[in-house]
């Protein structure tokens, strides 16, 4: 994840090119390194977390293993829609200080794979108000199109986001 | 050797802090008086490898302070100097020194060398005290490479044992001289270190030659002329070097022709080679072993060039936390995946063309595949299962340290060390247990004086035991002192609060009250304890293991710790209920009792909260749909029930809408991808895959009174 850290940052670099995994999410076409999924699996019933934030849909057995579903869309603030049997759950791991944290999120399509050099990568405006804005990277065009980049570490830290909407919530 | 070492250096930091508790225990039991040889050897071995492996690994500061220490151990066990209680504190002190010196170099950080300049110069003292005296017999065997006259040492011998490639074909054998030397010296004085460097590729190896030769070490009084005459029908086809052991450190001498040294020649080469520690022969090929396992040392030696790995350990991976298990274990474990495979083939077999006149076939195989996963579980728990002592083990020395720091006379007994234990509640069961004994030490016995005066030994004995009843583990800490002081306890509490001054308890309840936060009865605070916290911290940590503790205590006879743990963390026996549409699991041990709501036992007290009165108790009532907000509070259930559950030995009524089956559950985390989650202490996979999560009975207790609703307390004092 630090190698991640440096491309965002060297500009330069020509050797900087990363693979992005892409989803769609109302109209809005959004990236994750392809290095932090795990695997992508459809839609199924989870059991409810108590006391846990909308967003969080519950937890489902993935072979043994607990794993949390995020809805993207309320995380983000979009409106929610209803579950179909094509909805997806984009299953993403990431390496943490204790071990790994694996973690599920819920979109309404995968699109594309993409190769995405860090130097095209343009660091998104600043939009301070908006309390997602942390989790985006950056900005990038593939083929007159904009795709926005999702800092998965930060997606996935939920403790921090926990706390943030906790307040909201009250 | 270009071998990357740090690979090792798990290994070796694991088997110093091995060697440290060896020493530890070791100088615990010492008594000055009466020195057992074996003990001083153990310590001495323990501290000569810890001295090898750090200057193998370039830990310099480690080895040359070591080096200190085994210099004066050496005298000891030479019979020079005699063991005095000054040199056992001051070697327990090196122990700790050198424990955090490892800590440190482990965490990556420069370790304080200031403590061990400083226990370094005591035994430069010690040693140079009786330097003059020694001096004449520390310079006597330095000769003896010379002379056949002098040919008794205080201390040993260091044999090079290099015998020509075709020793085996002139019919000599050097594993029966190695035999041979083991009866004439004993078992525990010789070390045989096999040296493997000239050992060729496999395949240009001669079985017929030996490649081998050893480095072996005496630590006891022969002559020089006894173990010649062990070599004698090969002394001309080999290479034999005799170095008196007392003031010569082992050089890297395996491979090149070893000069003898005259004694101020060798004096020098000693001074020289303080820095550089004894058996640096390449680590990652020698091995020092025990005399028993000569015959293994050959075989080791012989195989370590084609399969480094048998020499060095089964490999561990470089976590800091890891459990070593017994082969016997894993057998028996490799046994019951064989039989589950066989009866996956039977099942799979019979399902390839299933008629209903199989039906009886198929219900076998259920069983015994039921039966199988049983016992595989049961095996792989087993894993997990650590043996008490590795919680007791510290305790002979803290026992120790604090009865000399309180001017107490305290005898430790340890029983049911084999007790067998989840490693997670081993872990987390230290701190109590340390909190408890140290408890016993200051509060529960008494002082010599007051111990004679009321008729005892002037000796305390504080037990530690442990031991399985059902399907929980027992461990006790029980002293003979004093008992719990009832008044006085029961006076502190009224001083602060705690129970109203009307109010009359039993002894039981009183002994209670030592649970509560913020409770001492200690006049003056120690460094020890009396600080009022504690005990609760102690229930606390006890209760986060699903277990339990009280206190039985005699007036004058003493008083007894006694927690009761779950045999593991991993599985539980749940009880499976229905809230709304989710399933939760209630911990069955936790359960009380289940009954049947009735609404009109039901009282309303402070708005929302509700009390119920059973037998002749109020319990505080908690909705868990509410609870959890699974729905709106004028919902009405239709038929519920109410679980009565314990935590925190506070009785807590919880409505579910219905209860279903009971089961085992296997606990898996909630926290590792998510979050602690108030109420939940994790979460599990039901038969058909579906995750139900697990009711913390004492969290939600707890947030019961956060809240501020909870009228638990006075409610259950009254």
């Amino acid at each position: 994840m630090e190698a991640l850290a440096i491309t965002g940052k060297n500009e330069s670099a020509d050797a900087d090119e990363q693979q992005y995994l892409t989803f769609m999410m109302s109209d809005e076409e959004y990236g994750v390194d392809i290095l932090a999924v795990q695997e992508i699996r459809g839609w199924e019933e989870s059991t409810l977390i108590p006391n846990a934030p909308d967003y969080i849909r519950g937890v489902i057995n993935l072979r043994g293993t607990i794993v949390p579903i995020m809805d993207l869309r309320i995380r983000f603030g979009l409106s929610s829609v209803e579950y179909s049997p094509v909805t997806v759950v984009i299953i993403l791991k990431i390496e943490r200080e204790h071990g790994e944290r694996v973690m599920g999120i819920v979109v309404d399509a995968v699109s594309d794979v993409y190769t995405i050099s860090g130097s095209s990568t343009r660091k998104p405006p600043e939009l301070t108000e908006d309390k997602n804005s942390g989790f985006i990277k950056g900005l990038v065009n593939v083929n007159e199109k904009m795709v926005i980049l999702l800092d998965v570490n930060e997606l996935l830290s939920i403790s921090g986001s926990l706390e943030n909407t906790g307040h909201i919530a009250d | 050797m270009s071998i990357d070492l740090s690979q090792f250096h798990q290994i070796f930091f694991e088997e110093s802090f091995e060697g440290l508790d060896v020493m530890e225990s070791q100088l615990l039991e010492l008594q000055p008086q009466e020195v057992d040889a074996e003990s001083v050897n153990t310590i001495f071995r323990a501290a000569h490898s810890i001295k090898g492996g750090a200057g193998t690994f370039g830990f310099m500061q480690v080895s040359e302070f070591t080096h200190v220490l085994e210099t004066l151990l050496d005298e000891i066990r030479s019979g020079t100097r005699t063991m005095q209680r000054s040199y056992i504190d001051l070697f327990l002190q090196s122990v700790d020194c050198l424990r955090a010196m490892l800590s440190s170099i482990q965490a990556g950080s420069e370790p304080d060398m200031e403590r061990a300049a400083t226990l370094k110069g005591s035994f430069e003292n010690i040693l140079q005290g009786t330097s003059a005296a020694d001096s004449a017999e520390q310079d006597l065997p330095s000769d003896t490479g010379n002379t056949t006259t002098a040919d008794v040492t205080e201390s040993g011998w260091r044999i090079i044992f290099n015998p020509s490639e075709d020793i085996l074909q002139t019919g000599n054998e050097p594993f029966r001289m190695l035999r041979e030397l083991q009866e004439l010296v004993g078992a525990d004085y010789l070390t045989v270190i096999p040296v493997t460097d000239n050992l060729p590729e496999f395949t240009s190896l001669t079985p017929e030659n030996c490649y081998l030769s050893w480095i072996l070490e005496i630590r006891s009084n022969v002559s020089r002329d006894d173990i010649a005459s062990v070599f004698e029908w090969v002394a001309d086809d080999c290479h034999i070097d005799y170095q008196p052991l007392c003031a010569a450190p082992l050089k890297n001498t395996h491979d090149d022709t070893p000069e003898i040294r005259t004694g101020a020649e060798q004096k020098s080469a000693a001074e020289r080679e303080n820095g550089i520690p004894p058996a640096e022969i390449d680590s990652g090929r020698t091995a020092t072993l025990i005399p028993e396992k000569i015959s293994e040392a050959l075989e080791i030696a012989a195989a370590q060039k084609s399969k480094p790995s048998v020499s060095a350990r089964t490999a561990r991976s470089s976590e800091p936390s890891s459990i070593r298990v017994s082969i016997d274990k894993v057998d028996s474990l490799i046994n019951m995946v064989g039989e589950l495979v066989i009866t996956q083939s039977m099942l799979g077999e019979l399902g390839q063309d299933f008629d209903m006149s199989r039906l009886i076939r198929l219900q076998e195989g259920l069983t015994q595949l039921e039966q199988n996963t049983r016992e595989l579980q049961e095996s792989v728990m087993k894993i997990r299962m650590m043996p008490i002592s590795f919680a007791f083990s510290r305790f002979p020395r803290l026992v120790r340290d604090l009865g000399s720091q309180l001017g107490k006379q305290v005898n430790l007994v340890m029983l049911g060390e084999n007790t067998e234990l989840d490693k997670t509640v081993m872990e987390k069961i230290g701190d109590p247990l340390v909190h408890l004994v140290r408890n016993s030490l200051d509060h529960g016995l008494e002082t010599t004086e007051q111990r004679l005066a009321s008729g005892k030994s002037a000796e305390g004995t504080i037990t530690l035991n442990a031991y399985h009843q059902g399907g929980n583990i027992v461990i006790e800490v029980k002293d003979d002192g004093a008992g719990l002081n009832e008044e006085r306890i029961l006076h502190k509490a009224r001083q602060k609060g705690l129970v109203p001054e009307t109010q009359e308890l039993s002894s039981e309840e009183i002994h209670q009250l030592i649970f509560l936060p913020g409770f001492s009865t200690a006049d003056v605070v120690s460094d020890i304890s009396g600080r009022g916290v504690g005990m609760d911290v102690v229930r606390r940590n006890i209760a986060e293991l699903n277990g339990n503790i009280e206190v039985k205590s005699v007036r004058g006879k003493g008083s007894t710790f006694i927690i009761r743990l779950p045999l593991t963390l991993a599985i539980l026996d749940g009880q499976l209920v229905k809230v709304k549409n989710e399933t939760y699991i209630f911990p069955l041990v936790s359960i009380v009792e289940s009954i049947q709501l009735q609404k009109r036992s039901l009282n309303h007290v402070t708005g929302s909260q509700y009390v119920m009165k059973l037998r002749d108790e109020y319990i505080p009532i908690i909705r868990l749909d509410e609870f959890f907000n699974l729905r709106s509070n004028d919902e009405e259930f239709e038929n519920p029930m109410l679980v009565v559950v314990e935590g925190d030995n506070e009785k807590v009524g919880i409505v579910v809408d219905d209860l279903l089956g009971q089961q085992q559950v296997v606990i898996k985390s909630l926290e590792q991808n998510y979050q602690r989650v108030a109420g939940i202490s994790g979460a599990t996979i039901l038969g058909d895959g579906t995750v139900a999560l697990i009711i913390d009975v004492s969290d939600v207790g707890k947030n019961l009174e956060k809240s501020g609703k909870g009228q638990s307390r006075s409610e259950q004092a009254a």
